[in-house]
């Protein structure tokens, strides 16, 4: 039995030799490019007033009407706009979830996992000198770089490679863009002796050379996708692909709060355990809950996550921070909520980047895990109906947040967090937010030190000669 | 629809069973690699006894295609093609030949023109059906009502992974014809086809009253030919898509009268 755990795959020493070399030289490939990228670009941080295209065009979605709030939907939001092949799958998918979700075994395993696999309860941390520099307080930040693999992305993928064992399915595909959900995947796959392929953009295999090595060293394989803007809606259309070819013995692990129905609503379930625990910790500390939740969006996993268990209390203002890329209007952001529009993209209706043809447009943003076009359905359901507001922070505001953070407080925030401390910080200082805060530290911040060292101007090799 | 109560797509179906000859359906990406391109493979392929005309409106995110329609998706998009353009290629078509068009499309670029204008517009152009290839039926009933309501028939797709009871409830909700998905899996050119074919599609057949249609992976007179024994029509995408890259218009026109003879002694009779 011990020898069916080691991953069917497990690579010889020497070619991990190899691998350590790849890295290194794609590691130093990376810190050249991003200086030249540099000098080529100037980008812009922040964004403008958040333009609503959609409301002011007077026009109004007719997909999902009447649907709306039914299964699968969030409002009009949601559904299942999916090749016929899939259909069955994602049937035995809700009937699978539904019957484990209802096991008190399934639920008790779950819970083990959790406790002593993937580390939880994470902290909620108090960040004195964060509230100082951001003129409110108190600040907490709920500390999900501290579970397994560095993100929150494992609470989803141990909750489905579980489910998937459970369906009997052997094999597992995943999409990632900036390689922790890939990582998070192949390390559930390990543990549970899955077979496991990643399909990731070819460009995102570049900018996160680590997290290649890492999903590669747990026994995955990982499928650079050349196909369309290579990154993480490119690696979805392929893992999607391989799902139809291979939908009998395959289980697809998506890896945020997107797709068809019932995908949306089961990683939301998997990631809800961040906002359960820092609505109780906060309630232990504070006696009270937060004012205002902070979280940023890509699909969306860790908002939802954080989002979740606040939605029903009026009083908590929740704020979804999308990635401005080099600002609004500029057709280099990825701020779906902000200045996209509703239609039909890898199987739900929800706000989209688009042209006016319906075409999707290429997202941008420094980083890779928000360089997505669209946002799950529930995040434009929140949107639409006010629950939750939605607001954007550029590349370089979020790069130096990235950089501020570990001067206060030690600790190195991945950029897709950033994004998130970027907005809570000017937030603060501008008086718009009122405090207790609590801030979704979705994830560390390793994987990206080459690249914002690449933004410095070739930090990363002065750091090397010390 | 008094001149035509079962609409031109079934009314040529009707012909080809009366006929005793199974039906050809080119598949052709518009705008790929020009408007100019298209308009002349449409031209040849109505002259090669196409039957019915599978016109798709590239996209840049096409989830159930395979590398050859990703390419030529790509490809369009790149020389300018647009719904528009795609609607023009059908006015020009239908000003000299009534051979029936059924537009083949992922939801979004339909759904950005707003449906009501969308139908309004194809129907003007001339277009008979639509397939929404990621519309599965009971996905989004306001919308799918909205289309059978229109004038142009809904053609809904069976994939070898429908349950029967699916089968019939598919049959019920679909015009025109129904679309038999060869295999699980993306489009694409296949060197075979999967043994169990012949007797899915009659199962198919048996679940319904109207024609069949079957696609995805026929590649070759050989694979038609085998097509034709068991359905009442053939799409065929990828491998001609593959023809015309690798020999031009000309090329694709020849693959084509390939399949229309091999159709033709294959025979349903």
């Amino acid at each position: 039995m011990e020898n069916d755990r080691l991953p069917a795959r497990a690579r010889l020493p020497q070619e991990d030799r190899q691998l350590d070399d790849d890295l290194l030289r794609q590691a130093e490939r990376l810190v050249e490019d991003e200086r030249s990228a540099r000098d080529a670009c100037a980008m812009e941080g922040g964004c403008g007033p958040a333009d609503d295209a959609w409301e002011d065009d007077g026009l109004m979605p007719t997909l999902g009407a009447r649907t709306a709030d039914g299964p699968g939907r969030f409002g009009p939001f949601g559904g299942r706009y999916v090749p016929e092949t899939l259909i069955p799958a994602l049937d035995e998918l809700e009937a699978a979830y539904g019957e484990a979700s209802a096991d008190p075994v399934f639920l008790t395993e779950i819970d083990a996992l959790a406790a002593h696999y993937i580390g939880r309860p994470t902290p909620l941390y108090r960040a004195r000198r964060l509230e100082t520099e951001a003129g409110v307080g108190p600040i907490y930040l709920k500390r999900e770089d501290l579970n397994h693999t560095g993100a929150h992305k494992i609470n989803n993928t141990v909750g489905q490679a579980l489910l998937a064992e459970r369906m009997g399915k052997p094999r597992i595909i995943a999409e990632t863009g900036a390689g922790q959900h890939g990582v998070a995947t192949a390390t559930a796959c390990a543990l549970f002796n899955l077979e496991c392929v990643v399909y990731m953009g070819a460009e995102d295999v570049r900018r996160q050379a680590l997290n290649v090595y890492r999903m590669r060293l747990l026994g995955a394989e990982v499928r650079p996708v050349h196909s369309g803007t290579r990154t993480l809606k490119d690696a979805t259309n392929e893992a999607l692909r391989d799902w139809v070819t291979n939908v009998g013995d395959t289980h697809y692990i998506i890896g945020s709060v997107v797709g068809p129905h019932p995908f949306p609503r089961i990683v939301r379930d998997f990631q809800a355990v961040i906002g359960r625990e820092a609505k109780r910790q906060i309630l232990e500390v504070e006696g009270r809950l937060p004012r205002t939740v902070v979280a940023c969006v890509g699909g969306g996993s860790n908002a939802m996550g954080m989002f979740h268990a606040f939605v029903e209390d009026e009083d908590v203002a929740l704020v979804g921070v999308e990635a401005a890329g080099e600002g609004l209007g500029t057709g280099r952001s990825s701020a779906s909520l902000s200045e996209g529009r509703p239609g039909v993209l890898h199987g739900s209706l929800s706000y989209l980047l688009q042209d006016a043809d319906g075409q999707i447009s290429p997202a941008h943003s420094v980083a890779a895990g928000l360089d997505y076009p669209g946002v799950g359905p529930e995040h434009s359901f929140l949107r639409d109906s006010g629950r939750a507001r939605y607001e954007c922070v550029g590349d370089e505001a979020a790069a130096r947040a990235f950089r501020i953070l570990p001067r206060l407080e030690g600790i190195i925030p991945a950029l897709e967090t950033a994004h998130a401390l970027a907005w809570a910080i000017e937030a603060g200082r501008r008086g718009e937010i009122e405090g207790p805060v609590a801030i979704c530290l979705s994830g560390r911040g390793d994987k990206d030190a080459v690249h914002v060292a690449g933004l410095r101007g070739g930090a990363a090799r002065e750091g090397r000669r010390e | 629809m008094p001149a035509h109560p079962l609409g031109p797509i079934r009314e040529r179906f009707e012909k080809l069973a009366r006929e005793g000859r199974t039906g050809f359906i080119p598949y052709v990406t518009a705008g790929y690699p020009s408007r100019v391109h298209t308009r002349q493979l449409l031209t040849g392929l109505v002259e090669a006894g196409a039957d019915v005309i599978e016109l798709g409106i590239p996209f840049s995110d096409p989830m159930a295609d395979g590398p050859t329609i990703q390419r030529s998706s790509q490809g369009a998009l790149a020389a300018g093609a647009t719904v528009d353009m795609t609607l023009d290629l059908v006015g020009d078509l239908r000003s000299w030949s009534d051979i029936p068009i059924v537009i083949f499309s992922y939801l979004n670029p339909i759904y950005a023109q707003g449906i009501e204008d969308f139908l309004m517009l194809a129907a003007d152009a001339g277009v008979n059906g639509i397939l929404p290839t990621d519309l599965p039926v009971g996905a989004d009933p306001d919308l799918e009502h909205q289309l059978r309501h229109s004038t142009l028939d809904l053609v809904r797709l069976v994939a070898p992974t429908t349950t029967p009871e699916r089968v019939r409830e598919i049959a019920a909700e679909s015009e025109g014809f129904l679309y038999y998905i060869a295999r699980t899996g993306v489009t694409g050119a296949r060197s075979r086809l999967r043994r169990e074919l012949a007797a899915e599609v009659s199962a198919v057949r048996s679940a319904s009253y109207l024609p069949v249609a079957v696609g995805f992976g026929v590649s070759s007179p050989e694979h038609a030919r085998a097509v034709a024994r068991m359905a009442d029509a053939v799409v065929v995408g990828s491998a001609l898509v593959d023809s015309l890259d690798s020999e031009g218009v000309e090329g694709a026109l020849r693959f084509a009268r390939s399949l229309r003879a091999a159709l033709d002694e294959g025979g349903t009779g």
